[in-house]
């Protein structure tokens, strides 16, 4: 064995072992039936398929896209203009990408904590309202599906905004000034030039959101508090309390699949530079 | 061109990201255990510390981390490094798709192949299967970072070392690995800090007896009203910002 294939056996041996190997077990699993004790047994079905079409299941699904949707048009939204702004900050560039990204490398269990601690009952908006009278009772602010959108959007807006620096910074400023040149006001450059010759950046942005959005497990789970069920909280729910492994397994592959499709798609068009 | 229109939403912006954990931090030191003011005070800071369930979570996150992450960064070096040399689709193409599964489905997998092997094995779930499990999604973080260096190392330094005599294990030891050596502690550092702040995956492979920091956060945070918590996470924010500050000035050396 040459020195690189030495180099490379405990990466490939570790990945096989305890990444592939899983994943594997999850696919056959998919295809069997729960036993008596939440055990996994023969016959083979694709029961946990269909059942994943179940009206009930097929809604926890369309609200996964949808708050996956609406978190990723949001981060657009507030990125856009802040990478735009960071792009033209000239020597303080830096200083304003460590800003986006030093909470980004916070503990995402703190981050989302936080949020728990300014929206609940006794937090810190409800205190301060209830304080100067502006309501007597505290508002219902914390698990509902407003609540997840926000801590999704606050989770994961630093996806967005590096991707699309990273895109506008290497905009040819002449670009601009020559729209400027021919008349057009700041709002016409930035619809008509500026966004579209982003739009790999915008895109890029947009799925490197999408993705961890449609599989969030920890935010619906803490600021939903289980009444705003997600894929991945139906994927906890069956591996621990449901103690249905087989369709547990069907929905991660389906989740899987999803993630990796939308990331093959993204490698595979000329978007792909975007994220190197 | 309204720049300062656009620099008003990129401070709200800015701040929409900084001033939650800001909140957070500051109301750690808060007197009352209610979310009122009522005057400086260390006095969570002291409960945290003395409490025995935080402690055993923090030594058990802390071991955790240490082994994962040194595991790791053995392994997504060799690993970049063989890449380098040579690509490797298959391996590269599993280490991005580790990337992109959601941590959960990592975590029911991984927990689904240790149940299926403990038929055959008498082990159970604890610090063994989160170290497993962390070393696993790990070694991707690190073999970005280290591909990034490599991608501005000149091949033909190590040719010159093996034309002048050393072996292809003398010239990776002796000028590549110097080369590579800030990355690879930027790297250490960085799953240091990926390995120590997990909780969806090491929740479902922890047993009883290794329970993590996160997982003991977890528990509290749900449990309802506890400024012992924003105390600790203000302990995390301010170690794993100065770890990633020294992380980042490490990969631009």
């Amino acid at each position: 064995m040459n020195l690189r294939a030495r180099f490379l056996l405990p990466g490939r041996v570790w990945m096989a072992l305890f990444f592939a190997a899983p994943l594997a077990i999850v696919c056959g699993y998919s295809f069997l039936t729960r036993g008596d004790y939440g055990g996994v047994e023969q016959p083979w079905t694709v029961e946990n398929f269909t059942r994943l079409a179940d009206p009930i299941y097929l809604g926890i699904l369309w609200r996964s896209l949808w708050m996956a949707l609406l978190a990723t048009a949001l981060c657009a939204l507030l990125g856009f203009p802040l990478a735009l702004f960071i792009a033209r900050a000239g020597q303080r560039k830096n200083l304003w990408l460590q800003l986006v990204l030093l909470p980004f490398w916070t503990s995402f269990l703190v981050r989302t904590y936080a949020w728990l601690f300014i929206l609940r009952d006794t937090g810190l908006v409800n205190t301060v309202l209830m304080r100067l009278h502006v309501i007597s009772s505290p508002l219902p602010l914390l698990y509902n599906g407003g609540a997840v959108l926000l801590g999704l959007v606050y989770n994961f807006l630093p996806f967005f905004v590096l991707p699309m620096y990273a895109t506008l910074e290497r905009l040819d400023p002449a670009l601009m000034e020559a729209s400027a040149d021919l008349g057009a006001r700041p709002m016409t450059t930035l619809c008509r030039v500026i966004v579209p010759v982003s739009a790999p950046g915008i895109v890029a942005g947009s799925v490197l959101v999408f993705i961890p959005c449609l599989g969030a497990y920890l935010t619906p789970d803490l600021l939903g508090g289980g009444k705003t069920v997600m894929l991945g909280n139906l994927v906890q729910n069956q591996f621990t309390t449901a103690r249905d492994w087989p369709f547990g397994s069907a929905a991660s592959l389906a989740l899987m699949l999803a993630s990796a499709l939308l990331l093959a798609a993204l490698m595979r068009s000329r978007f792909a530079k975007e994220l190197m | 061109m309204k720049s300062r229109a656009l620099g008003i939403y990129a401070a709200a912006a800015l701040a929409f990201l900084h001033v939650p954990l800001i909140i957070l931090i500051v109301f750690s030191f808060n007197a009352s255990r209610f979310t009122t003011w009522e005057g400086f005070s260390l006095r969570w800071y002291r409960a945290a510390m003395s409490d025995p369930q935080l402690s055993e979570g923090l030594m058990n996150s802390l071991i955790i981390a240490l082994v994962a992450s040194a595991l790791a960064t053995v392994i997504g070096t060799l690993t970049a490094y063989g890449i380098w040399k040579r690509r490797a689709n298959t391996l590269s193409g599993s280490l991005y798709l580790s990337l992109v599964t959601p941590e959960i489905v990592t975590g029911v997998a991984l927990l689904a192949l240790f149940q299926w092997a403990f038929r055959f094995f008498h082990l159970h779930l604890g610090l063994g299967t989160v170290i497993i499990a962390h070393v696993a999604f790990s070694i991707a973080y690190v073999t970005i970072v280290i591909s990034a260096r490599l991608s501005s190392y000149d091949r033909s330094l190590e040719e010159a070392a093996m034309d002048l005599g050393a072996s292809e294990g003398r010239a990776f030891s002796r000028v590549t690995l110097p080369f590579l050596m800030p990355a690879i502690a930027a790297a250490g550092l960085l799953a240091l800090v990926v390995s120590f702040d997990d909780y969806v995956i090491t929740s479902l492979v922890a047993g009883v007896d290794s329970e993590t920091l996160p997982m003991v956060i977890y528990a509290m945070a749900r449990r309802g009203v506890s400024p012992v918590v924003n105390a600790v996470s203000a302990l995390i924010v301010v170690a794993f910002g100065a770890i990633v500050v020294v992380s980042q000035r490490l990969q631009q050396r």
